[in-house]
């Protein structure tokens, strides 16, 4: 019973209790979102994305704005430099992509470390769950609705898309539309995301989960609602454990989502 | 695109040239097959046989001359161009040729689980509607993505190479589904490798980056057009006869795996 009491601790406490809803509507949406990211081969560019909105999240914090704005316009805005570096065919996609994300890591870096800025860097570069407004709840919860009616609607396309995109095209679904909605919707989720795991770990709440179920579901459904699940329980396991070690509250999430990822791809992949 | 259905040809090109940027990987192209007409389309990888399809799907536009095609055409892929890895069943893979009526966003009602049930029954696979694609021999596979173009109900169905390396049980059941289509009035248009397999046609089309012949095949089928088509791929088996059991390279066997000669020991 102790024990059992000891896990609802973090219930009790108001600050704790929201960092589990944040986590939880966030890995709810997230780990369904991923199942597609990975299918459609895009965690580089989603981590790219992550990692080169910094800018835009420091200005926010500068200018006093709500953060999802900056992480809105700053994943927009690393969209296009990243898109357009990695065009240059003399050196490479990866490396165009690799320069410009670090210029962007680099220049959110001077911004935040500036005298006058208020806003810690490491908040947004690590996340704060801890620390999330009620704003930000509501827009966790707004992403879990509308992001979810989306994505229902877009499954069948989706799975089109992804299995036969020329097959697809003649049964007139647009692949570029379709990729191009997908896109926007993970430009969405970081935005969403980026405020409870920061820059640099928000992408283990997509990426991690699929990578996890993947070899264990039998349909692109039941590997959305799988990673779904286990991305809520990695996020209440992880503030589980930030709140008894004391340890930080983002990072314990990202492991423990990466925990699960490891555990899953190293477990025997499901038979029929 | 879209011409009449009731008069006039299902498929009509004319002076087509397509390319991907660079210069035109296929020009001159200048055919047209009716309602009901089966073409095969023949010629060497890289020849433009793929190329022509996705013009007349419309996923590339041709660089010029003009492509007319009697509603959305389906497409039957090589089995090799889809995700194997992905997870879906046989029955999934079918119900993708509904989302060309429409309703893309909603699951797939009654209706067009009954027609793509229907699809996999008539290529035979009634029984393996539940099983995952890339679980299925490959012939299997051909006749999925062949039910999958059943339920799209196109006026014209374009084919890349549906018969290459598959089982005789599977190239028969296909081979009857073809002839079912002709008689709805349906075209086909079928990439193939196999010369003797064009016999069967109505109409041959021998692509080698441009258009080498255009005829029925008992006038296609001459070694001047094979030769101008397929060039040194081309082996003529048994030369009594005019133009007798004429017989490609299979594509498989220019890239083989197996090294000839004895490797060193120990590497």
């Amino acid at each position: 019973m102790e024990a059992l009491d000891a896990l609802l601790d973090p219930f009790r406490s108001g600050i704790d209790r929201r960092a589990l809803l944040e986590v939880a509507l966030v890995g709810a949406f997230c780990g369904a979102l991923g199942f597609w990211v990975v299918t459609e081969r895009l965690a580089y560019g989603a981590e790219s994305l992550s990692h080169g909105l910094l800018p835009g999240l420091v200005l926010a914090g500068l200018a006093g704005t709500p953060l999802l704005l900056g992480a809105g316009v700053g994943a927009l805005a690393a969209a296009v430099l990243v898109a357009f570096a990695a065009r240059d065919e003399r050196i490479g996609p990866d490396a165009g992509t690799a320069v410009a994300v670090t210029g962007l890591v680099g220049l959110g870096a001077l911004l935040a470390l500036a005298p006058d800025s208020p806003q810690r860097l490491e908040e947004l570069l690590f996340g704060d769950p801890l620390g999330v407004s009620d704003p930000d709840l509501a827009a966790g919860a707004a992403l879990v609705a509308g992001g979810g009616l989306a994505l229902a609607g877009l499954h069948r396309p989706l799975s089109a898309v992804a299995f036969d995109q020329t097959g697809a095209f003649a049964a007139g679904v647009r692949p570029a539309l379709v990729r191009a909605a997908l896109l926007a919707l993970l430009a969405l989720a970081i935005a969403v995301a980026v405020q409870g795991l920061g820059a640099l770990l928000v992408l283990a709440v997509i990426v991690a989960p699929p990578v996890a179920v993947r070899r264990h579901t039998g349909t692109p459904s039941g590997a959305m609602l799988a990673g779904a699940a286990l991305a809520v329980l990695a996020g209440v396991v992880g503030i589980e454990v930030s709140f008894h070690a004391g340890s930080a509250a983002g990072a314990s999430v990202a492991l423990a989502l990466c925990a699960a990822a490891a555990a899953g791809a190293a477990l025997p992949a499901r038979r029929e | 695109m879209s011409a009449p259905v009731t008069t006039g040809p299902a498929v009509f090109a004319d002076g087509l040239t397509a390319g991907y940027g660079g210069p035109p990987v296929l020009r001159d192209v200048s055919f047209k097959a009716a309602p009901g007409q089966a073409l095969c389309v023949l010629g060497p990888n890289g020849g433009g046989k793929t190329t022509l399809f996705r013009v007349l799907i419309g996923e590339l536009t041709p660089a010029g001359g003009q492509v007319e095609v009697s509603g959305r055409p389906a497409y039957v892929a090589q089995t090799e161009r889809t995700r194997l890895d992905f997870p879906v069943t046989a029955l999934d893979v079918a119900l993708m040729g509904a989302l060309a009526h429409g309703r893309w966003w909603l699951p797939p009602r009654r209706a067009e689980r009954a027609a793509a049930r229907t699809a996999l029954e008539r290529v035979g696979l009634a029984d393996q509607a539940g099983v995952r694609f890339g679980e299925l021999s490959g012939g299997q596979r051909q006749r999925v993505l062949l039910a999958r173009a059943l339920v799209q109900d196109a006026r014209v169905l374009l084919l890349d190479e549906p018969l290459a390396g598959i089982d005789p049980a599977s190239a028969a059941r296909i081979g009857a589904v073809f002839d079912e289509l002709r008689a709805e009035g349906r075209t086909l248009l079928v990439s193939s490798h196999d010369v003797e397999s064009a016999r069967s046609f109505d109409l041959v089309l021998c692509l080698h980056r441009r258009q080498v012949a255009f005829a029925p095949p008992a006038r296609a089928l001459d070694r001047a057009t094979l030769e101008a088509t397929y060039g040194r791929e081309l082996i003529v088996l048994g030369g009594d006869g005019p133009a007798r059991a004429v017989t490609v390279q299979h594509h498989e066997h220019a890239h083989a795996r197996d090294e000839p000669g004895p490797r060193p020991p120990g590497g």
